[in-house]
């Protein structure tokens, strides 16, 4: 099998040049998703009959709780190949996982509390979708505190990992939490294998939504790791070789 | 398809839903916003203070120069 590729994703300088020139392309089909996703989300699925408008925050709620989950797998697996192969990439991607993931968690919940206010009647409930949600924020917050706490960057990077890799208990209580327990949130929508409980109408949307945010999470990923790239290979000649070539505007020169 | 509501009032309003609806898209686009220009500015930063650091790596090289 021909591994070249993986080799070539360790480094920082291919994976720099090649996201270059991804990322605008990445960004055109996302924003095309997503403004399609929310005005049909917004303005052109039916009204719930049950929830009436207030179900409209699902085109966001769901994306962000789904991102939030895949993107701890990704930040988690970062972590292994980080401390298996020993590849700084991928702690790259792992450090950068952690504050997109945190935000993702934290709009997913603050988006469940506002739906949940006109729906349920309160905004916060004790129930177990919820606070192993909010544990998953913890443990978001957690690494991107850990990866601040250690003088070497090599420790910091392993400790992370480590957590990021205890954490992922967390994942599958979220997924069956609305099945193992009694709870107020309702079960999911969206089944890959089955009938879903929600209409064509509204799920159409939802999945352009969703795909929205999957393209934006790739980018925004990218754009994270790009920064740190720049800031973590400042020594290399490609990097000095790249600043130079910048117009600076800010020096006024 | 059809617009689901009669005027855009009737949509900013969504039956006493909106101000829930549109909370949620307000927050979601500033937290969205924050993680797309805090990386940017991150490496602005950096871009302006590699190119000062050559300025006087290029200066101090001119000026070690013997005569």
């Amino acid at each position: 099998m021909d591994w070249q590729w993986f080799h070539r994703l360790g480094s920082p300088r291919w994976f720099y040049e090649k996201t270059s020139r991804w990322m605008p392309w990445l960004l055109s089909v996302t924003l095309v998703l997503l403004a399609v996703g929310v005005v049909w989300g917004l303005g052109y699925a039916p009204m719930d009959s049950k929830q009436g408008n207030s179900y409209r925050i699902i085109y966001i709620h769901v994306p962000a709780a789904f991102l939030a989950l895949a993107g701890y797998y990704v930040m988690a697996i970062a972590g292994a190949v980080g401390i298996i192969w020993q590849m700084k990439m991928s702690y790259m991607v792992m450090r950068a996982a952690a504050p997109i993931g945190a935000i993702l968690t934290f709009l997913a919940l603050i988006t469940g509390a506002l739906w949940g206010k006109p729906t349920w009647g309160t905004w916060w409930v004790w129930d177990a979708r919820i606070t192993s949600m909010l544990i998953l924020l913890f443990l978001y917050l957690g690494i991107i505190a850990l990866q601040g706490a250690y003088q070497q960057q090599q420790t910091a990077n392993k400790a992370c990992a480590i957590l990021a890799l205890v954490g992922t208990v967390n994942i599958p209580i979220i997924y069956k939490s609305v099945d193992w327990w009694f709870t107020l949130h309702q079960p999911a929508t969206l089944k890959l294998v089955g009938e879903s409980s929600i209409d064509p109408s509204m799920a159409y949307p939802l999945l352009v939504m969703i795909a929205g945010f999957y393209g934006l999470y790739s980018w925004l990923l990218m754009h994270w790791v790009r920064a740190d790239i720049l800031q973590s290979e400042s020594k290399t000649r490609w990097v000095k070789e790249l600043v130079a070539a910048k117009q600076s505007h800010n020096t006024g020169q | 398809m059809i617009f689901q509501f009669d005027s855009i009032a009737d949509f900013f309003l969504m039956d006493g839903h909106g101000i829930y609806v549109w909370a949620s898209y307000a927050i979601t686009l500033l937290a969205l916003v924050f993680l797309v220009v805090s990386p940017s500015i991150q490496q602005r930063a950096f871009i302006i203070q590699q190119k000062r650091q050559q300025r006087i790596e290029k200066g101090l090289n001119q000026h070690s120069r013997p005569s």
